[in-house]
């Protein structure tokens, strides 16, 4: 994985673009995994159909990968003969063979390592220029002292001087000399880096596969800025303390994933209720029960849309890449402090846990945020902290301002906050709560919605990534395609809908679930054209971009 | 601002008529909390009552400082982000057996060795009142009134100060509703102690409890002054009543408060995530490539 970390990063120092994802077993430590990457001249958002080139370390539990490595005939695959036979499948898949001793060469350098020799005939094989591979290394390795640095760099100049016997790799264009920043991040950083720009001061959590580098990253910056992370006793300790600090004053912001996510349910019908906004991103892994923890899903869509019991209007948001987790995130916090309501952000590990090389992110729209009672205000009879307005949303009283306390409940309640159990009470509580969401004007952030034509392709979430890249690829080839990417699944948007889907005739939704729950969200929540065909196949498998052009040719 | 001078116990009090039946003794609960906070004489606005679900946790609607009545069980979790989020509030929580001990047991344990400067008012009548009458983690084995065990738990029933002990609570008291005026001294002592209190209440339920008006005869002060460690107490109560009265342990621990600074802005952790590509690597790759 440290070796994959550092392809990347050198790739963004030559100039390029770049993703990277992981796939890993349930190991504690070590064991089976892979980085696999995509190295472009612009930014890209999903892996390609197949690799041009493999590296296998060895080919123990190979097996458990191979139907998440695709290679061509041509493809070159880099094999340790020290390492025995190269499995079947590769074989069968056409691709050149060629065969480097990568154990031994390693065993030439005092402290060498074998995936350091793999990572310097990669980046020759690739063309990457060997200083800046030297550099990056330096970079990463220099703390662990002269002697690991000085077997590194031996090791990467063995792996790259054999690899001048190897097949020749077909290669990338030059970088594109444009001068502008990139960013080198994994899309959980950019999780907690949305969530701190916007506003979030105190986050509590319980760890989980696949959002702990979101709380990781989000500690020590917490600390910094202010705010604070605390470690819960458990993911119904973790929402309670969020809602609590959010009652005090502080923007909150847990971050969990799907076993976690069912947990919290409870109290976030009470973050509705009590009108205490709260954000909890959920990055999704296979599911149900414990589930495929390391791998991803687009499965919490129906829990996280339909899971609350009552009538509970609340926001449910979803990124659609690495850099988008920034923007959504950021998007989220303002909308649910705005609105007083919870927010759910539905990552998944395909986002959360993979790294890419990618133009600096923008900004989502700005925030009024909360409408609070103000300090000096004279509160002239019972301050009502549930008072009916037109909007829906009703200014909010910190504690610790004067003249205004009251209680805010979980149970139905008055406008002034006092428990009841009326008709009246419970229908004014109810219109004013769902007012508030579904009258607010969210702007074009709700989708991101490219090109024209009457076919059109609509994804949600990471899958927007092949989607996005199918879509290019078919316009490529003449088919005028457009792409709807939802970002705001909660409140549904029917006329903003409408106007995105006007002219289709054909629709091709694409979701990474075995219950098609997009597609049942879709129909449950707006009109579709006539014609929809359906590409939905669970995690962990990504949806390859080629799957989702077949479609598309297959219509044109 | 409140003047603070001129608070009364009954301005801490609000107009909402509590739902509790005539004689419990959460009334008596609600009266010793609203004298001890005027007796601390802390403006109403920087108090917070945080409850859960249970007959005791309807308590902050009928109190005039901030409240939160949220979900059964979790009061000391909500509780908990309350006082980390703002340290300057004087933050309570309230509840019952049921509420604290059960569904929300492990949060109990976990307040407990956390030890954040907050109060937590147990109020301990061994039987849930709002669903009519069951057992609770403190009833008696034998005690058979219930439809739902007929037959009397057949469990052990929690205790809830060798609970505490055992977890790293770092001051408890017990007080009897029947007795307000030295409840009433033990909230001002447990929320003038640093860390996490806890007061346990006997509060009897004379709906489903009838019995428990013998409470009365049943309370005994402690003989002795607090105990400091939690060895001392555990061994001083180990054959404790339940009815012993009075603050029992008095810790020393430091409260949970976690550093927090405010050196950095949002903004400044974008620049960890640029890359700048080397001088010349932008020519050297193409002739490379």
């Amino acid at each position: 994985m440290r070796a994959g970390e550092i392809l990347l990063e050198v790739a963004a120092m030559a100039g390029f673009y770049g993703l990277m994802t992981r796939a890993m077993g349930p190991q504690i430590r070590g064991g089976e995994a892979a980085a696999l990457l995509r190295i472009a001249t612009a930014p890209v958002s999903s892996l390609d159909d197949h690799f041009d080139l493999l590296v296998a370390l060895d080919w123990a539990n190979f097996s458990r990968f191979a139907a998440e490595l695709p290679l061509s005939p041509t493809s070159v695959v880099v094999a340790d003969p020290a390492e025995g036979e190269v499995p079947q499948a590769v074989v069968a898949s056409g691709a050149r063979i060629g065969r480097l001793a990568l154990k031994d060469l390693a065993r030439t350098v005092q402290g060498g390592r074998t995936n350091m020799v793999g990572l310097g005939a990669a980046a020759a094989i690739i063309g990457l220029p060997s200083e800046i591979v030297a550099a990056v290394v330096a970079g990463q390795l220099g703390r662990k002292g002269e002697a690991v640095l000085a077997a590194s760099v031996a090791a990467l100049k063995a792996g790259a001087d054999a690899a001048a016997a190897l097949p020749v790799l077909s290669r990338l264009a030059a970088p594109p000399h444009d001068g502008v920043a990139r960013w080198n991040i994994s899309g959980n950083q950019a999780t907690g880096l949305g969530a701190l720009k916007g506003g979030v001061s105190f986050v509590a959590a319980y760890p989980i596969t696949p959002a702990t580098e979101v709380l990781e990253w989000m500690a020590p910056a917490l600390a910094k800025t202010g705010g604070m992370l605390v470690q819960a006793e458990d993911e119904l300790a973790a929402i309670n303390m969020v809602i609590g600090a959010s009652f005090a004053g502080a923007p909150a912001l847990t971050a969990t994933s799907g076993p976690g996510l069912a947990l919290m349910i409870e109290s976030l019908g009470l973050a509705v209720a009590s009108e205490t906004p709260v954000v909890v991103v959920d990055v999704m892994r296979g599911g149900p029960s414990t589930g495929i923890p390391t791998k991803s899903e687009q499965t919490d869509l129906n829990i996280a849309v339909n899971g609350l019991h009552g009538d509970a209007p609340h926001l449910v948001l979803a990124p659609n890449s690495i850099a988008d987790c920034l923007f959504t995130t950021q998007w989220a916090v303002g909308l649910a402090e705005t609105l007083q309501a919870p927010a759910i952000v539905l990552s998944d590990q395909a986002l959360g846990q993979s790294r890419a090389i990618i133009a600096p992110p923008r900004e989502p729209p700005a925030a009024s945020g909360r409408l609070t009672v103000p300090a000096s205000y004279h509160v002239p009879a019972a301050y009502r902290r549930y008072a009916e307005t037109d909007s829906g949303v009703s200014p909010m009283a910190i504690p610790g301002t004067p003249g205004s306390t009251y209680v805010a409940d979980g149970l139905e309640h008055t406008e002034r906050g006092t428990p009841s159990a009326q008709a009246a009470d419970h229908a004014t509580q109810l219109d004013k709560r769902a007012r508030k969401l579904e009258g607010f004007d969210y702007g074009g952030a709700w989708a991101d919605i490219e090109g024209e034509g009457d076919i059109a392709l609509l994804a949600w979430g990471s899958v927007t990534g092949p989607a996005r890249e199918a879509a290019a690829q078919a316009r490529a080839r003449g088919i005028r395609t457009r792409l709807i990417s939802l970002r705001l699944l909660l409140p549904a948007q029917p006329a903003r809908m409408a106007e995105a889907l006007r002219g289709v005739r054909r629709l091709l939704v694409v979701e990474q679930s075995h219950g098609r729950q997009f597609h049942k969200f879709l129909r449950g929540c707006y009109d579709l054209p006539a014609e929809v065909a359906v590409i939905s196949h669970p995690g962990p498998l990504p949806i390859r971009p080629a799957e989702i052009l077949d479609q598309l040719a297959a219509w044109e | 601002m409140d003047d603070i001078a001129s608070l009364t116990a009954q301005d801490f009090k609000s107009d909402v008529k509590p739902i509790w039946c005539p004689g419990c003794g959460d009334f008596a609960v609600l009266t010793a909390l609203a004298k001890a906070l005027a007796e601390l004489g802390r403006p109403r606005e920087t108090i917070a009552l945080i409850s859960g679900i249970g007959c005791s946790s309807r308590i902050p609607a009928y109190t005039s400082v901030y409240g939160f009545h949220g979900v059964h069980g979790r009061a000391l979790a909500v509780a908990t982000g309350v006082k980390l989020a703002r340290p300057d509030l004087t933050v309570i929580a309230a509840g019952g057996d049921g509420d604290g001990l059960s569904i929300g047991g492990n949060h109990f344990l976990h307040a407990c060795r956390r030890n954040v400067d907050m109060t937590y008012i147990l109020m301990d009548n061994q039987v849930y009142g709002m669903t009519k009458g069951q057992a609770s983690p403190t009833t008696a084995p034998d005690w058979c009134e219930s439809k739902l065990t007929p037959s009397g738990t057949g469990v052990s029933p929690v205790a809830p100060l060798h609970l505490a002990l055992a977890s790293g609570v770092n001051f408890f008291a017990r007080g009897f509703a029947g007795n307000p005026n030295e409840l009433a001294r033990l909230v001002v002592a447990a929320i003038n102690h640093p860390g996490f209190s806890v007061v346990h209440v006997l509060s009897p339920c004379v709906t489903f409890r009838s019995e428990q008006r013998a409470w009365k005869q049943a309370v005994h002060s402690a003989a002795a002054a607090p105990a400091a460690h939690p060895g001392e107490a555990l061994a001083r109560f180990a054959d404790d009543d339940g009815f012993t009265t009075g603050v029992l342990f008095a810790g020393d621990r430091e409260p949970f408060m976690p550093a927090r600074s405010t050196t950095m802005t949002a903004r400044d952790f974008e620049h960890g995530f640029a890359v700048r590509p080397r001088p010349g690597a932008l020519a050297a790759a193409p002739a490379a490539l």
